[in-house]
């Protein structure tokens, strides 16, 4: 059982991951600035680059990553399923209004 | 059969604590975690959600309305900038915070969570900058109070034209700061308890008192009156000293608002940017 996360001894990487979320949105903010990607391929590469920052906190500074693995995949399954569900729900429909014509 | 049970029961637990013999006090936990972690977890799963939907509604919005309005100049996304770094650095502190707590080090675990207070409280003051700044320059959506340049704002015309901006603009980005606000009381309590009940009530009247009356904060500042009921009723209804799972439940918090910022920096900053 891990009941409180004791991992003390590796409080270096914890530096480290600060470090590389600084540096990834560093790399946002320049995609933003520079705006090479058109519309489109620029919320695919934010996102992405979101999505590894979400990984970092959630597995390192949330301790996710040290937790059993039941918990692990019953939280983010049922969170990504969600949002699954969300997308399927939501964006189809955004698309048809613009294919439509509403402007 | 019935009674024979019972006396059983009562036989085994007579050795026990009190706080123990409560039926089922050692039933394995099923995620193999302490009971305050799991709800912790079962409510930013949830809350996870909200943010989720708020997220979608905003993208929905972004997607069918042409053109989406870019008021974000380089001031703003520099702005923005800081306020990630600010709370990219606070949740550093918070772990650095829940170390020390293991550690039984109560002196450096109330300067770290201090600390994290510190970037959570700067984050919010940046950010009611920036939506003054927005607000005075005609980004307003009814109801809102605001001054006397926003009706000739730059953004008086993205108001009236396109009020889903304004709406889902701000109505995402305070649902956010009303989070970082609460985590920051959150952790006062945790680091401080009744110590923190005069200084929060102390910054709600100055807040109150200074901001001035056209200003939408002037109004929002009561967000921290509210949480100084709840706080002021949490602690004195039960009295406890926080130990080191308790920090650790409010370091799961802290660190959820820090990664909702990850989603809502890229969607609603740097995709609505005007650099040039």
């Amino acid at each position: 059982m891990h009941d409180v996360a004791t991992h003390d001894d590796a409080k270096g990487q914890y530096f480290w991951v600060w470090g590389a979320l600084l540096v990834l949105t560093a790399i946002e903010v320049v995609l933003g600035y520079k705006q090479v990607f058109s519309a489109v391929r620029m919320l695919e590469v934010l996102l992405l680059l979101s999505v590894i920052k979400s990984a970092l906190i959630i597995g390192y500074f949330m301790h996710m990553k040290f937790e059993t693995a039941l918990m692990r995949w019953m939280i983010t399954l049922s969170v990504v399923a969600c949002f699954v569900i969300m997308y399927f729900f939501f964006f189809p429909d955004a698309g048809r209004i613009t294919t439509l014509g509403v402007k | 059969m019935a009674d024979a049970t019972v006396e059983r029961a009562v036989v085994v637990h007579q050795d026990l604590p009190a706080s123990h013999t409560a039926p089922g006090a050692y039933e394995a936990p099923l995620f193999g975690a302490y009971s305050k972690k799991v709800g912790m977890w079962l409510f930013l799963a949830s809350d996870s959600l909200t943010f989720g939907a708020l997220l979608f509604a905003f993208s929905y919005n972004r997607i069918y309305t042409t053109p989406w309005p870019t008021p974000f100049h380089a001031a703003s996304i520099a702005n923005a900038s800081i306020m990630t770094a600010c709370l990219l650095s606070s949740s550093l502190t918070m772990v650095l915070g829940v170390f020390a707590s293991q550690r039984r080090d109560r002196a450096w675990t109330r300067y770290w969570l201090l600390a994290t207070m510190v970037f959570g409280t700067a984050f919010l003051v940046l950010h009611g900058m920036e939506w003054s700044k927005l607000i005075g320059e005609g980004l307003t959506i009814p109801g809102f109070p605001k001054p006397a340049t926003a009706a000739a704002g730059e953004l008086a015309e993205v108001s009236k034209n396109v009020p889903q901006f304004p709406a889902t603009f701000f109505g995402l980005t305070a649902m956010h700061m009303l989070h970082v606000t609460i985590g920051v009381i959150y952790l006062g309590v945790v680091a401080f308890r009744k110590l923190f009940l005069p200084i929060l009530g102390a910054i709600w009247l100055a807040g109150y008192l200074l901001i001035p009356s056209d200003n939408v904060f002037h109004y929002g500042i009561h967000a921290l009156l509210l949480g100084l009921i709840v706080a002021a009723i949490i602690l004195f209804l039960k009295p406890k000293d926080y130990d080191a799972h308790d920090v650790e439940v409010s370091g799961l918090y802290w660190h959820f608002v820090d990664l909702v910022w990850m989603f809502i920096f890229p969607l609603v900053y740097l995709m609505s940017t005007k650099i040039n």
